[in-house]
């Protein structure tokens, strides 16, 4: 038995929080350091809550995706923001058959 | 191939983990001690040890990985074992104690925090190996940390064996007298089955069945807050569409034991056995079996219509669970451990919910009369007699159900006793003042019922 499309590498970031300036800026930022390309993003504001979803591939990346969770978590803390990295096949099994 | 989400999708999930207590329960890994046997005990001691740390060395630290890839809480990492009473079924019961001792040892040393597999199946009747090892247990759970006892003293196929049924009574007896100090703790690390399964990863009662392979990953999901808060959002949803409601959950919930079950598989090179896709509350709010029953329309669980909620809820999990995972087993259903489910709890505090009502409930449900603290004075001939009762329930209706009662020493029904951690802690409960003595000193067999005539 082998995990579905084993190839991927693909994860989702999502950021939580109150609105700033300069929260894609810096995600997408770490991300262009660490090679980790941009597949799709996008992102709402409602009563200044900030939600953001962004759908990454991790196969050019010079860091592991168990890494850059525990980065941008880190980093998103220090600035008052919920962020989680997570492959996409936590997604996926769950909600397509 | 590019797979789009849906922005509801993505957050609903997240909401399932971090709101609602969505969690893998546990990863255990099963691994057959069959070839550990020696005359020599402590060649013996070595080769169950050698065994246990090469094969589940890696478990923890691939489980936090794995953990951590997916973003989803894996709760415990456990080992199970070939039943002890097969696997060193020549040795007496000071030497039983020393292997209890050794899987001790190799759990703390691999990380995991329970190892199941000092059992015996005597459903029948007991081989030397069985008596040396039901003798040894009260010592070797009170003298260890991490190791988990089951015994199996019926099955729909053999009837139940009552002399087994007044020894556990006895053992139980024993070992929570051994742990006084510290609420019975032993006797919260051993379970009494009737048709056992034996590819079960819950704790207390796993254990690597003999005609499990080599070595085995199994998954148990969890996620009663996830099945609650959707009940709750529907209160006006007639049974039709909250049973469809609640099987969409199980199905979401079992995915992921699916999806964890896989990796771990994958990544350790072990084969994925089974799911089990049990409603597993903890101690946390909002983590509780009671909760959906009382959302489902219960002032409080235990009255009157419990046992109808129950056997709803636990049908619709099982089928939108089935469907979720290619191989499904273990215990499979909702559970309802007292000490473990803050609802449970607080419904036998108000005086909702009695232990002739939770035998009803073990009726349409997984498992059985689970963490019930009984008062302290109780015989040993009324725990065999309770455990005889369940386990007649489980031998008619074809199914598992299981015993795990802690005497409270020194302790009387309305008093609490506290376990800590995912065992959490209960109020003692009252039992029937009558004896049951008679019957229980009988002995022999109950001849298996007229439904396992099935060939």
């Amino acid at each position: 038995m082998t995990l579905s499309r084993e190839e991927s590498n693909r994860a989702i970031i999502t950021v939580l929080g109150r609105d700033q300036i300069g929260i894609i800026a810096w995600v997408s930022g770490r991300l262009s350091e660490y090679h980790v390309n941009i597949q799709d993003i996008s992102q709402t504001i409602v009563n200044d809550f900030f939600t953001m979803i962004m759908v990454v591939d991790l196969k050019p990346a010079t860091i592991e995706l168990v890494e850059l969770a525990r980065t941008l978590e880190h980093e998103g803390d220090v600035k008052g923001l919920q962020v989680k990295v997570q492959h996409e096949d936590i997604f996926t099994f769950m909600h397509r058959i | 191939m590019t797979i789009t989400f849906a922005r509801e999708e993505i957050q609903q999930t997240l909401k399932m983990i971090q709101e609602e207590n969505l969690d893998i329960r546990t990863i255990t890994m099963g691994i057959s001690l069959l070839d550990c046997g020696s005359e020599d005990i402590k060649r013996m001691e070595q080769k169950i040890y050698d065994k246990i740390v090469k094969n589940a060395g890696e478990l923890v630290a691939v489980g936090e990985q794995i953990s951590a890839r997916y973003g989803i809480p894996i709760i415990n990492k456990r080992v199970s074992v070939t039943p002890i009473a097969i696997a060193a079924n020549h040795l007496n019961s000071e030497e039983m104690v020393r292997i209890a001792k050794v899987l001790d040892r190799a759990a703390k040393e691999i990380g995991v925090n329970f190892i199941g597999g000092f059992s015996a199946l005597v459903h029948k009747g007991f081989t030397s190996g069985d008596l040396a090892l039901i003798d040894a247990i009260p010592q070797a759970l009170s003298e260890t940390e991490f190791v988990c006892s089951s015994v199996n003293i019926g099955t729909t196929k053999t009837g139940i064996n009552m002399d087994a049924v007044l020894k556990m009574g006895k053992v139980i007896l024993k070992s929570a007298q051994l742990t006084a100090e510290q609420d019975g703790i032993a006797a919260a690390k051993l379970v009494v089955f009737c048709n056992a399964p034996e590819d079960n990863p819950f704790m207390a009662g796993a254990f690597h069945g003999v005609g499990e392979p080599e070595c085995v990953i199994n998954v148990g999901v969890s996620g009663p807050g996830v099945v609650a808060n959707v009940v709750k959002k529907y209160p006006e949803a007639d049974f039709g569409e909250l049973s469809n409601l609640i099987k969409q959950t199980a199905f979401k919930i079992t995915r992921m034991g699916e999806l964890i079950g896989r990796a771990a598989s994958k990544v350790l090179d072990v084969p994925f056995g089974i799911v089990d896709l049990s409603l597993a509350p903890t101690p946390a709010i909002g983590d509780s079996v009671a909760e959906i029953l009382e959302n489902m329309g219960l002032e409080r669980c235990g009255t009157h219509g419990t046992t109808a909620a129950l056997a709803m809820l636990n049908d619709a999990v099982k089928k939108g669970g089935a469907m979720a995972s290619s191989h499904v087993g273990g215990l499979s259903g909702a559970f309802i451990p007292v000490s473990e489910d803050a609802g449970m709890v607080k419904a036998v505090e108000v005086g909702a919910l009695s232990l002739d009502k939770l035998e009803a409930m073990t009726c349409v449900c997984s498992v059985g009369l689970d963490m019930i603290a009984l008062p302290g004075d109780v015989s040993a001939e009324t725990i065999a007699a309770i455990i005889a009762d369940e386990a007649a329930i489980g031998m008619i209706n074809k199914k598992t159900t299981a015993v795990r009662l802690i005497p409270a020493i020194g302790k009387k029904a309305g008093d609490q006793v506290e376990f800590g951690g995912l065992l959490g802690g209960a109020p003692v409960m009252a039992i029937h003042p009558f004896s049951s003595e008679m019957f229980i000193n009988r002995g022999g067999r109950i001849p298996a019922p007229l439904i396992s005539l099935s060939n």
